[in-house]
Order: C-alpha cells, then sequence, then structure tokens
C-alpha cells in the first residue's frame, strides 16, 4: 500500500507532528513601520479633504506638508531647531553623563548605594516639569534653567537603568578578571562597562524621549525661538498647521534619536547571541 | 613553585563547609579533587586562587613563582568566562594587557597559545561564535597566556558533552605531557580523576575533610580510555564516595 495521500489524511504511516514552534521571536519586517506613517498620513489626508474631518479638529497634512516647506524655505525653521537642539544637546549630555557616573557608581560601591538609591527613588516620581518655575529662579530665565531641567529630567532614568546594568553584569565574569589580577580600572573599563552597555543603551532611549518631552516643556517660559516656543505661539493663535509643524519635527527628532541608537546597537553590540 | 593548604576550615553563616583540611600540592603534578556535591571543591579551589578567604587555617605557597610567570594562580571556569564581546584573540589578550609587554611580545604570546590550543584560524570569532568545546579552549589558551605556577580548574570539561570533554582531556594531556604544569582539578567525574591526576583527594560530604588520597603511579600519556588499571582505580574511587553521595544526596540544603 505505498499510494499517495493527501496531506492531513490519516496516513498509515502515521499523522505529522504539528508544528508548535511558531513566535515569540520577532524579526525585522522592513517597510512595515514606514507603511503604517504613510497610512495613517493619507488616511488624515482624506479624512479632511472630503470634510469627513474638520478642519478645526485636524490640519490637513499636506498644508502641514506646505508650512514646514515655508518654514525651511524662509531659515525659520534653523533659527528655531538650533537652540532646540543646543538645548537637549547640552542638558541631556549633562543628564545623561552625571546619571551614567552615578549609576556605575552605585552599581560598585556599598555607601554610595545605601546613599543615593533612596534619594533617586525619591527625586524619580517628582514631575520635572513642575519644578521649572523654581528652575528659572534658580538658574534664571536664560538657558541655564532650560539646561538644567533637561539635565535633571534626563539624569533620574539613566541612573536607574545604569545601577540596574551594572548590577545584572555576570559576576562571573568580573571574579575572573579578579582571578588574572586585572586591575580595578581594568575590570569597570573592560568588563564592567561594556557588560552593562546594553542596559544602559535602552534606559537612553527612554532618558531621551523624557529629554524631548521637558525640551518643549522648558520653552514655554522665556523662550523667544525654539520648537516648543513654535508650538507655543501656533497654539495660542490656534493654528494647527504651525502647531502640527513643530509637532512633527518633535516626532522626527524622536524617530531620529531611536535611529541612532539603533545603530549604536548594530555597531557594538553585535557579539550578544 | 608548590601550594600547601594547612588545616583549612570554613563555615557560611551555621553551614560548616570544609573542616580541618591540609593537603600540599607539589610542583609539577596534577592534583585532582572529587568529593560528592556541595562538599566545599569550589570553595577550596577559591581558597587556593585568593578568590576568598578561610574562616580557619590558611594557604601557602612554597618557594617562589618562576619568574616570567604573569599570574602564578590561574583559574579555568567551569562556564568559561569568556567575555562575549571580545574576540577569541581579544580574550586572551585581556588578561596580558595589564602587564608591561611590549606589543610585539603579546603578539608573540597570543599566537602561541592559540596554536597550542589549535585556535589559530578562529583568532577572530566571538565567542557566541565557537562550540563549547572551543570555548573551553579558548579559556584553556587564555590561562597559559599568562604561565601560571598552577592551574586551578573547577569541572572544566563539565558543561560538555562526553565526546568533546574526551577530546579536551586528550588536549590537557599533551599540554602536560610537553610541558608539565602544576594542577589542581576539580571534578566530579571519576574517570577524568583518574586520567588526569597524580594523586586524587576524596573528601568527605559536607563538612568536607579529607577521607582518602589516591596515587596513580602511571604517566598521564600512557592512560587510556578502558585501561583495566585506571578502571579498576575508577572502581575504588566509587567505592570510596558512594556511601557519601547517598547520604548527601539525602541531606537537606541549608539546615
Ligand atoms: N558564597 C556562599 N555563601 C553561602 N554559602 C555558600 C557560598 N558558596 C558556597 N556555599 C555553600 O557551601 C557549600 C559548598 O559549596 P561548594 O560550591 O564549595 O561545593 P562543591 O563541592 O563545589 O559542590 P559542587 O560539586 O556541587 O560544585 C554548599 O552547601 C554551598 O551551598
Ligand atoms: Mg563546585
Amino acid at each position: 500500500m505505498s499510494e499517495r495521500r493527501d496531506e492531513g489524511s490519516d496516513d498509515r504511516r502515521g499523522n505529522p507532528v504539528a508544528f508548535r514552534g511558531r513566535g515569540f521571536a520577532p524579526r525585522p519586517v522592513p517597510g512595515v513601520g514606514l507603511a503604517v506613517f504613510v497610512i495613517l498620513i493619507a488616511a488624515a489626508e482624506l479624512g479632511t479633504r472630503t470634510g469627513w474631518i474638520s478642519a478645526l479638529t485636524l490640519p490637513r497634512p499636506s498644508a502641514v506638508f506646505a508650512t514646514f516647506v515655508d518654514l525651511w524655505r524662509s531659515g525659520q525653521l534653523w533659527i528655531h531647531l538650533v537652540p532646540s537642539l543646543r538645548r537637549i544637546l547640552v542638558g541631556g549630555s549633562i543628564g545623561i553623563g552625571v546619571g551614567v557616573s552615578l549609576g556605575v557608581m552605585i552599581g560598585l560601591f556599598g555607601l554610595v548605594r545605601a546613599g543615593l538609591v533612596p534619594l533617586v527613588a525619591a527625586l524619580f516620581p517628582i514631575p520635572k516639569i513642575a519644578l521649572l518655575p523654581l528652575f528659572v529662579v534658580w538658574f534664571g530665565i536664560d538657558e541655564a534653567s532650560k539646561y538644567a531641567l533637561i539635565a535633571f529630567g534626563t539624569f533620574t532614568p539613566t541612573v536607574v537603568a545604569t545601577f540596574g546594568a551594572v548590577d545584572n553584569v555576570d559576576r562571573g565574569l568580573i571574579r575572573m578578571g579578579q582571578s588574572f589580577g586585572l586591575s580595578w580600572w581594568s575590570i569597570v573599563s573592560k568588563i564592567v562597562l561594556p557588560g552593562a552597555f546594553p542596559g544602559i543603551l535602552s534606559g537612553l532611549r527612554v532618558s531621551i524621549s523624557i529629554g524631548i518631552i521637558l525640551l518643549v516643556a522648558s520653552e514655554m517660559i522665556g523662550a523667544e525661538h525654539g520648537v516648543g516656543a513654535y508650538i507655543l505661539e501656533a497654539g495660542a493663535l490656534y493654528d494647527l498647521e504651525r502647531l502640527f509643524t513643530g509637532v512633527a519635527l518633535l516626532s522626527i527628532l524622536g524617530l531620529l534619536v531611536s535611529w541612532i541608537i539603533d545603530l549604536v546597537e548594530r555597531r557594538f553590540l553585535g557579539w550578544r547571541g | 613553585m608548590d601550594l600547601l593548604i594547612e588545616n583549612v576550615g570554613h563555615s557560611y553563616g551555621s553551614v560548616e563547609v570544609l573542616r580541618e583540611v591540609s593537603l600540599d600540592i607539589p610542583h609539577g603534578q596534577i592534583v585532582c579533587l572529587v568529593g560528592p556535591s556541595g562538599c566545599g571543591k569550589s570553595t577550596l579551589l577559591r581558597f587556593l586562587g585568593g578568590l576568598e578567604e578561610p574562616r580557619a587555617g590558611r594557604v601557602l605557597t612554597v618557594g617562589e613563582p618562576p619568574s616570567d610567570s604573569l599570574n602564578p594562580l590561574t583559574y579555568v571556569f567551569q562556564h568559561f568566562a569568556l567575555l562575549p564581546w571580545r574576540t577569541v584573540e581579544g580574550n586572551v589578550r585581556l588578561v596580558l594587557e595589564d602587564h608591561r609587554l611590549g606589543r610585539a611580545e603579546i603578539d608573540a604570546i597570543v599566537a602561541d597559545v592559540l596554536a597550542r590550543t589549535r585556535l589559530s584560524e578562529f583568532a577572530g570569532a566571538l565567542p557566541k561564535q565557537l562550540s563549547g568545546g572551543m570555548k573551553q579552549r579558548v579559556a584553556i589558551a587564555r590561562a597559559l597566556a599568562v604561565r601560571p605556577a598552577v592551574m586551578l580548574l573547577d569541572e572544566p570539561l563539565s558543561a560538555l558533552d562526553s565526546q568533546t570533554s574526551e577530546l579536551l582531556l586528550d588536549d590537557l594531556v599533551a599540554l602536560w605531557t610537553r610541558q608539565p604544569f602544576t594542577a589542581v582539578y576539580v571534578t566530579h567525574n571519576l574517570s577524568e580523576a583518574v586520567r588526569l591526576g597524580h594523586r586524587i583527594v576524596v573528601l568527605s560530604r559536607r563538612p568536607g575533610r579529607i577521607r582518602e588520597i589516591l596515587t596513580v603511579d602511571m604517566p598521564l600519556s600512557d592512560r587510556h580510555l578502558g585501561d583495566p588499571v585506571l578502571e579498576a582505580h575508577q572502581r575504588q574511587l566509587w567505592e570510596l564516595m558512594r556511601d557519601e553521595a547517598v547520604a548527601a544526596d539525602r541531606e537537606l540544603l541549608g539546615e
């Protein structure tokens, strides 16, 4: 009896074992991310053109794009973008730099851990935006208060991510370093920091996004230029096109950060299994 | 350089792990430590390597290590302990970088130990690309690179399948035959112990004490799988350990 049978029929030789190992292994699917944006924007365009979405609820994406082009042509784009980028760069660098350093110290020294972990836990839930007026009083209405707000806001999530990452470094590797007589500094720089790097990097995704949120908040007080000031002004005039242009700029900034971190991960974390 | 263990005893909290262990490890010998699980073998090895201090007794080195030895007491770990972000070569380099060696000298040492462990072709590979046996060979290459006076091996083959560990056992014998080294070799596997050990130290169950020291006179290079003399030694070891192992297996941890 060796005739061929249809699949799934009760073949005398037995039934095929059902495959159940599917899923739980997300693979990159190129183009889908872009498609989601395109579909959403196209839907908004269609909705506003047919009048199904009123012009008061949502601006037409093409009009937002035109505003954006205008902004670019007139040179206003850079006038707003450059100060914003400078603020996020300076503030973010301070916050992340201090955060990573303190996080590593918390991870390495019992005394620092005992002293700072409760403090960080107390600072973390404070909405930093609420402190803006205070920062203005402490650091002045100019740039310093903006840097401070962004630095403070990026600091807390960075510290928490960093000391968590340091805690998770394989103790066996540290033992190995000690057993070969490596210096303290070698162990920290060649074993602890590279081992903590993936965790620190995923912490940075969160910290930088929080930094962008705080950037806008800080520019709502005492800023002539900047994406936040631009959005605030547009909002006050209920100029939806400009409001959305500003919002889109922030989204682009977020995408850019995420893309850069992806690049760094691909470049430096290829060793992960 | 010899190692001397004098009356070492230790407890973790209320759990007594080792009691009055005295042992000497003479130059050029491989001493195997066997004993039931939890009897303190790894703990004793950590004392020997200076990674932990015993509560009682002391561990001494007798005589000077060879002057060219960079790290006299050197470990090979059960789970390899390779840095996953460094290549095979980078992992070996890691342990040389802290010593004041010229670039050329480091290159020469790395090339030499990779050749001795048959890894030269894989110098640029990352640990994730290697099989378990190769990873352990990298760890052995790394240990050889610092020219140890004593190698401390904690179940170096137990994470590997039996064929791979058989091959690696041959590698260790070949390395020793070419250039005898001193080693303390912790293992669960009695056949490994009789293949490698000049002396085999049997520890009792916790608290670990020395029950018996077995001397195997046959030269390492003559010991082969299934040799009747070795089998007899192995049987003898098992007889010694059986009761301890049964008793240890019945014990509740943390009592
Ligand atoms: N750092 C530690 N803190 C507390 N208890 C420990 C510590 N290290 C080991 N122990 C305990 O000491 C005992 C001996 O441990 P050790 O690892 O030396 O045993 P072992 O002989 O190597 O066992 P195995 O053969 O299973 O590897 C065990 O009961 C273990 O639980
Ligand atoms: Mg052990």
